[in-house]
């Protein structure tokens, strides 16, 4: 569907800051993670190479095991209720006036908010005795209490980072529909398409790069995400809300095992790496075929 | 609205829009009612709405400087890494939207999975690096590392907004004579205004938010508000009705800029080559 460009290396020179830019803060940290990962550090001059030996512990490593299983169910609920639903509200957003102003301000204010007080607001916030929420939740008679309950605060997390970020996905979906030419509806409305129609086969395959970089972007963040369950719940009651990111830097700042934390970090990074691939990969293939 | 069929409304859109609504601002104003309310009154009886209005948290965020201090860096910090990443960005945007390449595709790609390294661990490379050239504690380090996360993203965004602008304007101007740079900055940059625009809003909010970098970065001189936060922390107990404060204000900065976009944002982007 899209023109053929005119092939230039000399485009190579456009591109140079961004890569000198992003190499030198990403690639510089990421060589001294593949150092450490190989080695056991034992003071500050004192290491020992010990090749895969870490990879191999942490593969191993059942903890890990439990942190990853809760990673992906937690990754695939924010992606299972964000998308539908940023879409849904970018659908259902007015288009111009004031009402679309103070939308899209409010929609945006969550994202907004540092992400240690989003941890701090939800911890009064979602308290039975003195926060909004649990509050109101204790008053319809639920038996709720983040801090005690595991399921309560596995939820409470999940809420908070629905809270937090469908308004991202939902902003980005609705520039999109704004970038659809009011011809392709005049066509359909020519053709008696129905509502469904009209969203199935020209608002969607219009989406679609939007929402792609939408998935990835709240793939890679839910899987990393660490300041808000770390402020809001410890991690707790017990491993319940203790995700990848917490169970890393309790290695790596709280046993201070720097050489299997790396290799921890860098099997991370390939996850996330692969399943962004995949799901790159796949979204650019799937309804190609819709349009053109 | 006067365009068929994008004026036909979703089934209950007002309802989904008056829950999400609620449901956004229910913790905002959980957090507005706490900076109004003292201590005492946070942690020991629930109301509705605050019994007397307090201000005295927000009296000691404006008068004390280490907490000033604190929005001061972050601002500085926030629009050097906005214009940097913008200004990066700008050039291999042009190039992804305009040209092939050898290994485009891979470097589109690979710019992404910059934002992929989980922070634990590369906290400490990071405090090396820019402890041996000598940027601790400056505005620059902390825009610097933020570049890592921003400038992909801004190449994305704003790779799709270039391919909005029709290749005949750059044909024509080539044949009247222009060199790149002139073309660039007199033609193309006036008609992607509305790609900038919401292109720093990104920006502007991810580097607004993130503070585990921020906080590994700097001390003193460049701390930055998110950081000044967790002073609230103290043997006294937590200082919940500073923190709310605090946390209310950092909405205003960003609040702005997403006003200023707002009519870009309206007017629709698509992103990314797909």
């Amino acid at each position: 569907m899209s023109i053929v460009k005119p092939v230039n290396q000399r485009a190579w020179w456009l591109v140079l800051p961004v890569l000198v830019s992003v190499a030198f803060s990403a690639v510089i940290p990421l060589m001294t993670v593949v150092n450490y990962s190989v080695q056991d550090i034992l003071g500050p001059n004192q290491s020992v190479f010990v090749g895969m030996e870490w990879y191999k512990e942490v593969l191993r490593d059942h903890e890990l095991h439990g942190a990853l299983v809760r990673q992906l169910t937690f990754s695939g609920a924010v992606l299972l209720i964000e998308l539908p639903l940023g879409v849904a509200l970018a659908l259902a957003m007015p288009t111009s006036g004031w009402r679309a102003s103070l939308t899209l301000v409010v929609f945006a204010m969550p994202l907004l908010v540092p992400w240690n007080v989003v941890g701090t607001i939800w911890q009064i916030f979602a308290r039975g005795d003195i926060g909004l929420l649990g509050y109101a939740l204790t008053q319809l008679g639920i038996d709720y209490n983040y801090s005690q309950h595991p399921a309560d605060a596995w939820l409470t997390v999940l809420i908070m980072d629905v809270w937090h970020w469908t308004s991202l996905v939902a902003l980005l979906a609705y520039a999109g529909l704004r970038a659809i030419p009011h011809t392709y509806y005049q066509a359909a409305g020519i053709d008696g398409a129905s509502r469904w129609a009209v969203f199935r086969y020209i608002q969607l395959p219009k989406l679609r790069s939007v929402f792609m970089i939408a998935v990835l972007l709240r793939f890679m963040d839910s899987f990393m995400i660490y300041t808000e369950p770390f402020v809001l719940t410890g991690g707790g009651p017990g491993t319940a809300t203790t995700f990848l990111s917490q169970y890393l830097t309790q290695k790596a700042v709280g046993q201070f095992d720097l050489g299997p934390a790396a290799a921890f970090s860098l099997v991370y990074f390939l996850i996330i790496l692969l399943a962004c691939f995949v799901l790159y990969n796949f979204m650019k293939e799937v309804g190609t075929g819709d349009v053109q | 609205m006067s365009h068929g069929m994008s004026a036909r409304p979703l089934p209950g859109r007002t309802l989904l829009l008056v829950l999400y609504f609620v449901f956004t601002l229910a913790p905002i104003y959980w957090m507005v009612h706490m900076s109004l309310r003292t201590n005492e009154a946070i942690t020991s009886t629930f109301a509705w709405l605050p019994e007397s209005l307090s201000f005295a948290s927000y009296a000691r965020i404006f008068t004390d400087p280490a907490w000033y201090d604190g929005y001061i860096n972050s601002i500085a910090y926030v629009a050097l890494n906005t214009v940097l990443s913008v200004g990066v960005a700008l050039p291999a945007a042009y190039a992804f939207s305009r040209y092939s390449f050898l290994g485009d595709r891979h470097l589109f790609f690979w710019l992404l999975t910059n934002r992929m390294t989980p922070p634990a661990v590369f906290l400490l490379p990071f405090f090396q690096l820019y402890t041996a050239i000598g940027l601790m504690d400056t505005h620059l380090a902390v825009a610097l590392a933020h570049m890592v996360f921003n400038v992909p993203l801004a190449v994305w965004i704003l790779e799709g907004f270039m391919r909005g602008v029709p290749r005949e304007i750059d044909e024509t101007a080539y044949i009247d004579g222009y060199s790149f740079p002139r073309f660039f900055v007199r033609i193309f940059l006036p008609l992607m205004k509305a790609g900038v625009g919401v292109t720093a809003f990104f920006c502007f909010m991810f580097s607004w938010v993130e503070l585990l970098l921020a906080r590994t970065l700097t001390s003193v001189n460049a701390k930055p508000i998110a950081a000044t936060m967790t002073r609230t922390v103290s043997a006294a107990g937590m200082d919940w009705g500073t923190l709310a404060a605090a946390g209310v204000l950092t909405l205003l900065p960003g609040a702005l800029v997403i006003y200023f976009v707002r009519h870009y944002i309206a007017k629709g982007f698509a992103m990314g080559r797909v």
